[in-house]
């Protein structure tokens, strides 16, 4: 039920994502989501893609400091209420999302989000439970 | 005014004839009283008897920084501790200090000198001395505060920092000489000017800075912001503390070394071989008059040379030029000691394993600042901001805490410090001395 994401520390510079961009683009790497947290120095830029192997192979030969971390994808309904009705039963949970981005694609005419946790499988059971869809990895790689 | 004409003013024959007694004595106490100088001779095939000339002292061998932080904390001391009436001490490598004791004819002496040193950067009784150097384990609080006491000055024991209430200080009371560190006293020039006030409304004469290496163009723009004259006072606390030399406000070109009481040498860093006058190396001090921590042919890492030329103040001790820079990687940030080992030391602790770093130095708003790079690999990375910057603060504080200076940390990506030749560059001092 975990999802892979990639995660590249950067600094912040004009041109270092568009590094980033033109290393995968030329591994022929598809970037499924990303997201980007800053601070006035640097950035951490996590992502999605279709071939992580590739990816972290090929931006470590080009020097990056490149980490892996396990997110949720979680189908969201579109329409208003969609995300909140799963962030209530989080937090009633007592369950952090310690950061969430959306993957570009849409699924079954839902929107995907990606979800970082601290307690992945609390998290995992508990969606399920309530009749969340939650995707499997392979399947997001792949979207 | 030269407080000590008899001495000050010595014919050079009369000087070396002193010097020499002074040498002889000293060899002949620390060889029975100190083990580690005991051994040193011993191993060189050294008597105290064996010191017939000034030449001889070439003989002895060198003491190092390292050698006094082996004895920590006084094992150095050629003196029981019943007679041990001061300790200071300096930042070192391991965080672990260098030690420095004084017996009370130390002080007296050492009081002496800072009282001469006061009277030839421009000071006499009647002056009010507004005292702006660090208090406590540094030398140099209490080194200018005894020698103003000494020379029968008023001494303002203001101390460093708070910035805004010294300035309300000099308003009030009308200091008429500031001593402190040059790129505090650039420090207290602009934050007079924030609260509205000009340094050209006190009643300053004469500034004496020291405890961090300074240039002619330094001196040009504390003449200029703080309307005064600036003179260099140059000091260790190995050797003694600030005093050990002296600019006189006549001349300003080099610093006049006590030379009744310090033998000074210039000695090639590389080979040990030692220079001529004008040649430029080394400086090494030997001390000939201190009871507790004598020192022999101790190397300061000071880059200088000697100028023997007659002076027009008319004082015979032999002139050393601004030092220049140093011999090994230690950097004075803001008058404390750092060695970039110590720094390493910190980040090692905190990455478990050997960190990629650089150390920045700068000067903003003349005050050193101290920005550690630190290239992040996958062992301090995370996928999480805050993690990384509790990184930040982590290394932040541990950098505050063992080594007492405040540090910026900056997270860079890996293999962006610069490597000359695969190495890094671990320092970068942009400060312009």
């Amino acid at each position: 039920m975990r999802v892979e994401q990639i995660s590249v520390f950067l600094e912040n510079k004009t041109g270092r994502l568009a590094e980033v961009t033109s290393i995968l683009s030329e591994a022929g790497v598809n970037i499924r989501a990303l997201s980007v947290a800053d601070t006035s120095d640097f950035g951490v830029l996590r992502l999605i893609v279709d071939d992580n192997a590739k990816a972290e192979k090929t931006l470590k030969n080009n020097g990056f400091s490149v980490g892996k971390t396990d997110v949720v994808a979680v189908e969201v309904e579109d329409r208003p209420g969609g995300l909140h009705n799963i962030l209530e039963k989080l937090t009633s949970a007592g369950i952090n999302v310690e950061y969430m981005y959306s993957l570009v694609t849409q699924r079954n005419n839902n929107a995907v989000l990606i979800f970082r946790f601290d307690n992945i499988d609390d998290a995992v059971r508990l969606l399920e439970e309530n009749g969340i869809t939650v995707i499997n990895g392979s399947k997001v790689h792949a979207l | 005014m030269i407080l000590d004409i008899g001495f000050e003013t010595m014919p050079r024959e009369d000087l070396e004839a002193i010097q020499l007694r002074r040498l002889q004595a000293t060899i002949e106490r620390i060889y029975y009283n100190v083990p580690f100088y005991r051994k040193s001779l011993d191993e060189n095939n050294i008597k105290p008897a064996d010191i017939q000339s000034l030449d001889d002292l070439k003989r002895l061998p060198f003491t190092t920084k390292q050698n006094l932080r082996d004895n920590y904390p006084f094992g150095m001391f050629a003196v029981p501790m019943d007679n041990i009436v001061r300790i200071h001490a300096s930042s070192g490598t391991t965080g672990k200090p260098t030690v420095v004791g004084y017996t009370a004819r130390d002080i007296k002496t050492w009081s002496e000198l800072m009282a001469r040193s006061l009277a030839a950067g421009g000071a006499s009784r009647g002056d009010i001395i507004h005292n702006a150097y660090g208090y406590g384990l540094f030398t140099g609080g209490l080194g200018v505060h005894y020698g103003a006491e000494k020379l029968g000055a008023s001494v303002i024991p203001v101390s460093g920092g708070n910035t805004k209430r010294q300035i309300v200080l000099m308003k009030d009371f009308g200091p008429t000489i500031l001593t402190s560190t040059p790129s505090y006293a650039l420090h207290l020039a602009e934050v007079a000017e924030e609260v509205g006030v000009s340094f050209e409304d006190f009643k300053f004469k004469f500034g004496i800075f020291g405890a961090e290496p300074w240039s002619e163009s330094m001196r040009e723009e504390l003449e200029r912001k703080l309307y005064l004259v600036a003179v260099d006072i140059y000091g260790l606390s190995e050797v003694m503390g600030p005093g050990v030399s002296m600019e006189c406000h006549e001349a300003k070109k080099g610093l006049h070394i006590f030379e009744d009481h310090f033998i000074p040498e210039i000695i090639n860093p590389e080979t040990e071989e030692v220079l001529s006058y004008g040649e430029t190396g080394e400086l090494v001090f030997t001390s000939i008059t201190k009871e507790a921590f004598p020192v022999i042919r101790y190397r300061t890492r000071d880059i200088t040379s000697l100028n023997p030329e007659p002076c027009i103040c008319g004082r015979t001790h032999v002139r050393m030029n601004k030092v220049s820079g140093r011999s090994d990687d230690m950097l004075i940030i803001r008058g404390v000691n750092v060695f970039p080992s110590q720094i390493e030391n910190v980040l090692m602790e905190i990455e478990g394993t050997e960190p990629h770093y650089q150390l920045v130095v700068d000067r903003e708003d003349n005050l050193d600042v101290l920005t550690i790079l630190v290239e992040v690999r996958e062992n301090l990375f995370s996928d999480e901001v805050k993690i990384l910057q509790d990184e930040e603060r982590k290394i932040r504080k541990n950098i505050k805490d063992y080594l007492g200076i405040s540090a910026k940390v900056k997270l860079v990506e890996p293999k962006t410090i610069a490597r000359s030749e695969g190495k890094a560059i671990r320092v970068i001092d942009k400060r312009k001395i």
